[in-house]
Formats: structure tokens, sequence, C-alpha cells
């Protein structure tokens, strides 16, 4: 009953919001203050829904019985409550900063519009979760993608903004048919269009098919969660589109499609190839790898947190696909730690994305430039952002014991139990995935040192950067709410993962919690083989620093701390002489050069003298793979077959009548 | 949890804090041997520890562009060094290894790593962006091996918790040896020279800002949070080189606590880093630095012989 209140009032509070901020359109700040401020309470109620959904078990309202195609219904299962917990966090904090935001926007562009698509966007969604139906998923899955498009675009006199939101508008379409192909092929098999009916399907379809829909469900889903090579929209829709939507996109929506993946591999084809593991393993981890070392050279902020979400659900694709694996070969306990892993990882990194897309929003609100080469010493104008940033920045490096490198570590833990699978060529191509996912996990700590060095300390670059100023409160509340989870989540991991498994033990139907956790301590595979207790390393830390601050005063006496410049070698040191963002990660693009096939230009500009330069510069292109070796060729091929069918359009409408009385023949003949 | 808490706790920080007062006689065997190299006699084998004294009662210059990050540095790197010496078997087979395995050791480490090239970024100087930039660059090509070569370890000593592995491969004589632990050895040897800075990566006695890699992330420091610096690096120096010894070679080390053991075990561990100092500095005298962009060819014969050692542990 209490489930079913929350569930309703989440429902009708976002249309509810959606209607008020249209409906306040000539009082702008209004508009946004009660619609944000209702989304909020929206997101903490799904809050308080899934705990009661995971803790519980599902809860269900039927909307209609009788609409065209079956009933349509919303159910949370415990799956779909544990990806509301992670929807509803990032919106509760996402809400409450763009109550301060969007004054950014204030006079510029229409606020009520930004209100209203935000809390449709919020119910499409959780529609997405929740649907029970296959054709009114389907329609929410588009809603979403529709949603999110307008939000894109919703700077649309802003320059490369609208050419962004078209390119995500055909990728995700593209997903979309795929998609639609794929579940409408199952409700052929099932006989029904209810998500119930198609549990286990798979046993009915046969092979060619099962593994025909398997390639479709991960490409339309794969579009979505930004997969190489389907992720070339990601890096320019989620930094056109306004930081706080970006932090929505980054953190919540790419994990729609991991739920959608782990519903359709799991409960309804079932897992019975290994190859299916296996291929999603591998492309995980090349995705994993090409997202982290395109994040090292792009030099907007948003950019590189957008390649570093391509980088990161790679990892969690590592996860499935190791998820798959085990069970493909019956080992269903390390099947269920590896889903275990990637559900926290996927919780994990919701949370320290939406947390640096809020904290690159609040750069863009006190410098009013994104640009990573024109910032620098923030850590003294904004002290309270910079702080928040460094904890979502140690999050994204896997420092621990952060929530990151507790995910992380889980994801190694379940590919080192690799040693159980009996096939031995799948067990050589594991270390290999591992080792990929070390070179990532360390490339990924490079991005943060450079991502936060060359932001935030040091000096200024820029007047901008120079004459920032700190966001204000409301923005900085709803960091805090997200960085104290970040920390939370990995200290805290132990009382968390017994709530994860009872999500897995849903969908699998074996229990490791017993085996991974006790007391304080994360043991996957059984106690023997690996141990580790965040909380305690957190608490060592807090006692071992303190005592060598102590000891270290102590020993030697109190000594003096003069300030004084930094040493210059003589000449006096100007924002120009430190490092930037391209040189910074330059050492790995060369080393790299194979996949980022750059082309550096150096330009001289010599005063009277040739031995007296006036100015050198430095230009770096970088080729962009994906695009010009994959999707141009497709796009002219596309384009020339096109060319050439437009021979029939000869504008004659004789022509055209003869074509219709054609096919009106051909249909009569074959269809009779 | 092991069942005997209170003698974990008490060994574990017995051996940390032997760790962390050891590392200065090592490098500083390190720096004799080199001079002998030299034909030269070299500094007494117990001047790093004058060296740390005397920082620790000299005052500090700041820079004025420096921030938190750079004041809170020193003191992390020694916390998490001494932390992740908690879980490495320095003499006895008994550490705090419920609280972290190898890789949480490994990702320690790294963290003291990500704050050292934050500060090296903090000043504003561009020696430390460029020690902090190839710094980065170095390790994320490690990374790869060093976990490879863990993965070896735990598969031939059924464990990532470094004190279960010695004790696996001390108890069953040479039953467990295979020739996927000498590759990892060799492998992780390689990544012990990476890791801390050694000819032929970087050189560690080098005063030009323009060949350091190491040494200019830590150029801006003085005083006390230098001799803190200087401590942590060279502990993580005797840190990886007790892996190697206890983790790869661990025959000697003391698996109970009676009298007899526990000297072994002491002995056998001075022996084995002695042994390996040694070798690091006929390395370091008999090799010249490589170009920095040779690097990635050595790291990757690293990577591929612990590529190696899992592959031919499967095969073999």
């Amino acid at each position: 009953m209490y489930a079913e209140l929350l569930f309703y009032y989440l429902i009708v509070s976002l249309v509810v919001g959606s209607i008020i901020a249209f409906v306040l359109h000539p009082w702008p700040r209004y508009a946004i203050l009660a619609s944000f401020t209702i989304a909020m309470t929206a997101s903490v109620a799904g809050l308080l829904l899934s705990i009661e959904v995971i803790t519980t078990g599902s809860v269900h309202i039927e909307l209609y019985s009788n609409m065209f195609f079956g009933s349509w219904g919303l159910e949370f299962d415990r799956l779909g409550g544990f990806f509301l917990l992670i929807v509803s966090l990032v919106m509760t904090s996402v809400s409450i900063y763009s109550i301060g935001y969007m004054k950014e926007y204030e006079g510029k562009y229409d606020l009520s519009v930004m209100g209203g698509l935000f809390n449709l966007f919020f119910l499409s969604l959780i529609v997405v979760i929740a649907a029970d139906n296959i054709v009114l998923f389907l329609i929410a899955w588009e809603s979403m993608s529709l949603l999110s498009y307008l939000l894109v675009v919703y700077e649309h006199r802003k320059e490369g903004v609208a050419g962004s939101g078209y390119l995500y508008l055909v990728m995700t379409h593209l997903g979309t048919a795929l998609i639609i192909i794929s579940f409408l092929i199952m409700a052929n098999y099932s006989d029904s269009y209810s998500f119930s009916d198609l549990q286990g399907i798979g046993g009915a379809i046969p092979d060619v098919v099962r593994s025909s829909l398997f390639i479709m469900l991960f490409i339309g889903f794969g579009t979505k969660a930004g997969i190489v090579p389907l992720h070339i929209w990601l890096p320019s829709a989620h930094p056109a589109a306004p930081s706080n939507i970006s932090a929505v996109m980054s953190g919540v929506m790419v994990k729609m499609a991991l739920l959608m993946l782990v519903r359709s591999y799991f409960e309804y084809l079932g897992v019975i190839d290994s190859w299916w593991g296996l291929l999603i393993l591998i492309v995980g981890s090349i995705s994993a790898l090409l997202g982290v070392l395109y994040a090292l050279q792009g030099t907007d902020l948003k950019s590189i947190l957008a390649y570093s979400t391509v980088e990161n659900m790679g990892i969690i694709m590592v996860g499935l696909g190791a998820s798959m694996l085990f069970l493909s070969y019956g080992l269903n306990s390390l099947s269920a730690l590896a889903l275990i892993a990637t559900l926290f990882h996927a919780l994990n990194h919701a949370i320290f994305k939406a947390l640096l897309f809020l904290g690159a929003g609040s750069v863009l609100y006190g410098t009013h430039t994104r640009d990573m080469e024109s910032l620098g010493g923030l850590v003294r104008t904004m002290p309270r952002t910079s702080v928040l940033v460094f904890i979502g920045v140690m999050s994204l490096a896997a420092i621990p014991p952060l929530g990151g490198f507790v995910g992380e570590w889980l994801i190694f833990q379940s590919l080192l139990q690799s040693f159980n699978i009996p096939e031995i060529g799948v067990k050589i191509l594991i270390p290999i995935s591992i080792a990929m996912l070390a070179l990532t996990g360390a490339l990924a700590a490079a991005l943060s040192v450079r991502f936060f060095g060359i932001t935030f300390l040091s000096l200024p670059r820029s007047e901008q950067a120079a004459h920032s100023k700190e966001s204000p409160g409301i923005m900085l509340w709803a960091m805090t709410f997200l960085a104290i989870l970040c920390v939370g989540l990995g200290i805290f991991s132990f009382w968390l993962i017994p709530y994860i498994d009872v999500v897995t033990t849903s969908i699998l139907g074996v229990s490791t919690a017993s085996s991974i956790v006790d007391g304080l301590v994360l043991s996957p595979g059984n106690s023997n083989f690996a141990q580790m207790a965040p909380s305690l390393i957190g608490v060592l830390m807090l006692i071992v620093i303190p005592v060598t601050y102590a000891a270290s005063r102590y020993y030697g006496g109190q000594q003096k701390k003069r300030t004084s410049t930094t040493w210059d070698c003589g000449t006096p040191l100007n924002p120009r002489n430190q490092y930037t963002g391209t040189a910074f990660s330059n050492p790995i693009v060369r080393v790299f050069s194979y996949i980022f096939r750059d082309q550096t230009e150096i330009r001289t500009e010599y005063t009277s003298s040739p031995y007296v330069k006036k100015r050198i510069s430095y230009h770096q292109r970088i080729v962009p793979v994906f695009e010009k070796y994959l999707y141009r060729p497709v796009v002219n091929i596309g384009m020339g077959a096109a060319r050439r069918v437009t021979i029939i359009q000869t504008g004659n409408i004789q022509a055209y009548l003869a074509y219709i009385f054609a096919i009106l023949v051909l249909l009569l003949v074959i269809f009779r | 949890m092991s069942t005997d808490l209170p003698t974990d706790i008490v060994l574990s920080i017995i051996q940390a804090v032997a760790i962390l007062a050891l590392s200065p006689l090592v490098i500083g065997v390190i720096r004799k041997v080199k001079a002998w190299f030299q034909s030269r006699r070299g500094a007494s084998i117990v001047q790093p520890y004058r060296d740390l004294a005397k920082l620790f009662h000299k005052g500090s210059t700041v820079s004025q562009n420096a921030s938190w990050v750079f004041q809170v540095t020193p003191y992390i790197c020694i916390g998490s060094v001494f932390v992740a010496s908690l879980m490495v078997p320095f003499f006895v087979t008994r550490t705090l290894g419920f609280i972290g395995d190898l890789i949480v050791v490994i990702y320690l480490l790294a963290m003291m790593r990500f704050f050292m090239a934050l500060s090296a970024l903090d000043t504003g100087s561009a020696f430390g962006g460029m020690g902090g930039s190839r710094e980065m660059m170095i390790s994320s090509m490690v990374e790869p091996a060093m976990l490879l070569a863990i993965f070896t370890m735990a598969l031939i000593g059924g464990s990532t918790d470094l004190a279960a592995i010695s004790m696996a491969l001390a108890g069953s004589g040479i039953d467990l040896v295979r020739p996927a632990l000498f590759l990892a050895a060799v492998s992780f040897f390689i990544s012990t020279l990476a890791e801390n800075a050694r000819v032929p990566v970087d050189n560690p006695a080098t005063h030009l800002e323009l060949t350091m890699v190491h040494e200019a992330m830590i150029l801006e420091y003085s005083g006390k949070d230098l001799a803190m610096m200087e401590w942590a690096s060279m502990t993580k120096l005797v840190l990886f080189l007790t892996i190697l010894s206890n983790v790869f070679f661990p025959w000697g080390i003391a698996m109970d606590l009676s009298v007899l053991a526990i000297s072994g075990g002491i002995i056998a561990i001075l022996l084995k880093i002695l042994v390996l100092a040694l070798l690091i500095a006929i390395i370091e005298s008999a090799m010249s630095k490589m170009r920095l962009f040779r690097l990635p060819n050595l790291l990757t014969v690293s990577f591929t012989l612990a590529l190696l050692a899992v592959t031919s542990y499967y095969i073999l």
C-alpha cells in the first residue's frame, strides 16, 4: 500500500510538475523553482520506493487492462528497483542543482520549457524501467530519446549544438529500430506483448534467430550505452546539453541500456552460448580502452567526461560479459559475483559522473568557458567546488577506499575467477581483457590528474579563470550530496552489497552474499582467494595521517614554513610557463599514436631576424578514426544508393500512376 | 578474518615499521655499491638516515601558487605506503591481509602517485607538469604487466592475499613452482624498476631537470615535506623488493611464531633484499637511462613476459 502510494505520487507529481512548468511560463523563475522542486520530491519518493522494492519485493500498478496490444501496466521488480535507486539519487541532486544553475539561462532561453521537459524526461525514464508491456516500453524509450534530444538542443543558438543533436537523433533511432525489430520478433514467439510472458522465451526460439536477436539487441542497446564503435554521438551530445542534463544523460540514461541488456539476456533470451559473453567482454574491453584514450586528448571539460562515460560503460560491459560467460558454463555463483560487480560499478559511475558533470557546470557557471586550456587556479577562486570535484575525480581514478575503486576491484576479482572456466581458449583470452582493464584504469588515473590538475590547480591561464566566482550555495549542496555518496558507497560497500545480491538473486536464482561479505570484509569467490575491507582502509588512513602529521611536527622541532615564488630558473614565471592539457597528455598520445593518428604542425613566426622568433604555435589534430573509416563510407554508400534510386522520380505524374498500378497488381498476385 | 587478530595486528605493525625503518639503509647500500662501480669509496650506508634527519630539522619554503593539495600530499604518501606495508609479509606470513590484497596494495601506491602528480602540477612550474605527465605515461604502461604478474601469482598461490601466497609457496617446497613463476618474477622486476624511478627508466641521481621523471615531481618540496616524500619513495622501493622476495620466492619466511622461524625469516628477507639491491645497483651502473620514448619497448617486454607467464600456467 505504502509502495503503491509512492508509485502513484511519483507518476502524478511528474505530470503535474511539467504542467505547472508550462502554466507558469510568464514567470520563468517561479516555473523553475516549482518544477524542479516537484521533480526533487518525486525523486525522493522514487528513492523511498526503490528501497521498498529492493527489500520487500515487486510493486505493480495497472494502467489500462484492455489497451491495444494487451494490458498496460507499470511494475518495478527488484532489478527495476535498483535502477530506480540510481535514477532517484542522481535526479535528487540534479533537481536541487538546476534550481541554481538555470540562472545561467535567464533571459536567453525559455526556462519553463526546461522545467517541463525535465519532468517529462524523468517520467519517461520511470516508464522505461517499469513498463510491463512491449509497446508501452517502446513508446517510453522513444519518448526518452526525443525528450533528451530536445534537452540536448536546448541552447539552440550556440554553434555546433544543432549538429550534435542531429547526430544523436540519427544514432538513437538506429538503435531504436533494432530494438523494435528484436522485441517484436520475441513477441511473435510468445504470442503476447507482455514482458512477463517473454521470460525464458529463448528456449522456444531457434538458435540462429536467438543469436541474431542477441546481436541486434547488443547493437540496439549498445548505441544508447555508447559502446565503441556506436559511441560517436556521445562525445558531441553530452557536452552540447546543459550541464544538469549532461549529468542525467551520462549518469542515468546510459544505464537504461544496461538494464534492458541484463533483462534481455538473463531473463528473456537466456544465456546458453559462451560466445555471447565473450563477445561482450571483448567489445567492452576495447570500448573502455578507446574511451579513455580519446578522453586523454580532449580539451573540452565535458567532452573529456563524455569519453570517460564511454570508458566506464565499457568496464560495465566487461562485467556483464564476464557474468554471462560464467553463466554459460554453469558457474552460477561466479556469474552472480560478476553481475553484482557490474551493478555496483554502474551505481558508482552514475554518482561520480553526475558529480563531475555538475562540477563542470559549476566551472562553466563561474568562468563561462569549458576549455581546459583557458582555466587554472580555480582551487583558489572556487575552493568548495574544487573539493567536491576532487572527490569525484578520486572516485574516477579508482583511489581506495572510494566507491569507484571498490567497483573496479570487484570486477577484477570476478575476472580473476576465470580460472574456473573449463575451456582453455577462453581462459587465455580473459587475461588479455584483464590487462586492457588495468591499462584503462591507469590511463583513467592519468585522465583524472590531468582533468583536476590543469583545470583547478596552479595559475589561471586566462582572464575568465582569474576572475571566476564560486557557485551559489544550492548548487554546492547538490554536489555535496553526491560527493558524500561517492565516499559512502566505498566505505559502506559491505552494507550495500547484500542488497545488490538480493537483486541479482531475483535474476540468477543464486545468492552469493554470504560468501561475498563477511562482516566488514569483502571476499569474493571464497574467503581464501581475496579479501578487502574498504571501511578499514579508510579508518587506517584516518588514523595514520594525523599520527604522521603529529610525528613530523614533533621530530626535528617546529620549523618555519615560509612562502615564496616557485623555482623559475631566474626568469619570472607567468601562466604560460606551466603545462597545458595538451602538453600533459602528449607523451601518452605519442605512445598510442597508432590509434590516434595524430598530426602535429608547428608554425613559427619570425621577426626581421631569423634568429628571433616572435611566436611559435603548436597544432595537434587527431583523426576521428570511426567517423572517417566506418561511418563516412557507410553514409556515402547510402547517399550513393539513394541518388541512384532517385532516377525513378521523374516528376511525371503518369509515371507515378504507372508505379502505383504495377505495385497494386504485384501485391494482388503475391498476397492473394 | 584470521582467528588471532591481536597477534596479527601487532605483527603487521612491527613489519610495517621495520620496512619503513629499513628503507633508507637499502638505498644507502644501493648508493654504496654504485659508488664502488665508479671507483669511489662512496658515502656511508647510513648516510640517507642522516640526510632525512637533517631535512626534518630544516624549515621549508612553499610556493605561493600551491594549494592544500601540495600541503597534504607528503602525509598521504607516507600514510598510503604505511597502510600498504601493513598488508605485506616481511619476515612472517602474518599480516592484516583481510584489509586488502595485492591489488589493493598496488592501488594504494597508485594513490600515492596520483597525489604526487597533482602536487607537481600545483606549483605552476613547467618541471612539475613535465614530471607528472611522464610519470603518468610510464605508470599506465606498467599497470597491465603488474596486474598480470599478480594474476599469475594468484593462480599459483591460490589467492591474491600476499601472506596466503607466501604461505602456500613456502609451505609446499617446490611443488607449486612453475616456469610461470620465473617469467612473472622477471616481469615484476622490470615493473619495479619502472615504478620506483630506477635506471633504465629514470635516473634517481640526476640533477638535470629535463631528464627527471620522479625527481621533477618533488622538486618544489623542502624541509620536513621533502623528507617525508623521499622517505615514502624509499619505502615504496623496499615494499616492491619485499613483494618480489616474499611473493615470488618466499622460501625462508617464518610461517609460525617460534624463535627459530622468526630469526630465520628475518635473515632470509634481509638476504633477499640485499641480493635484489645489489642487482639494482649493478643494473644502474651497467646500463644508461633509456630515452623516454624508447620506454614503451621495455615495458612491452615486461607485459609480454607477464602474458606468457599466465599463458604458460594454463598450457604447461
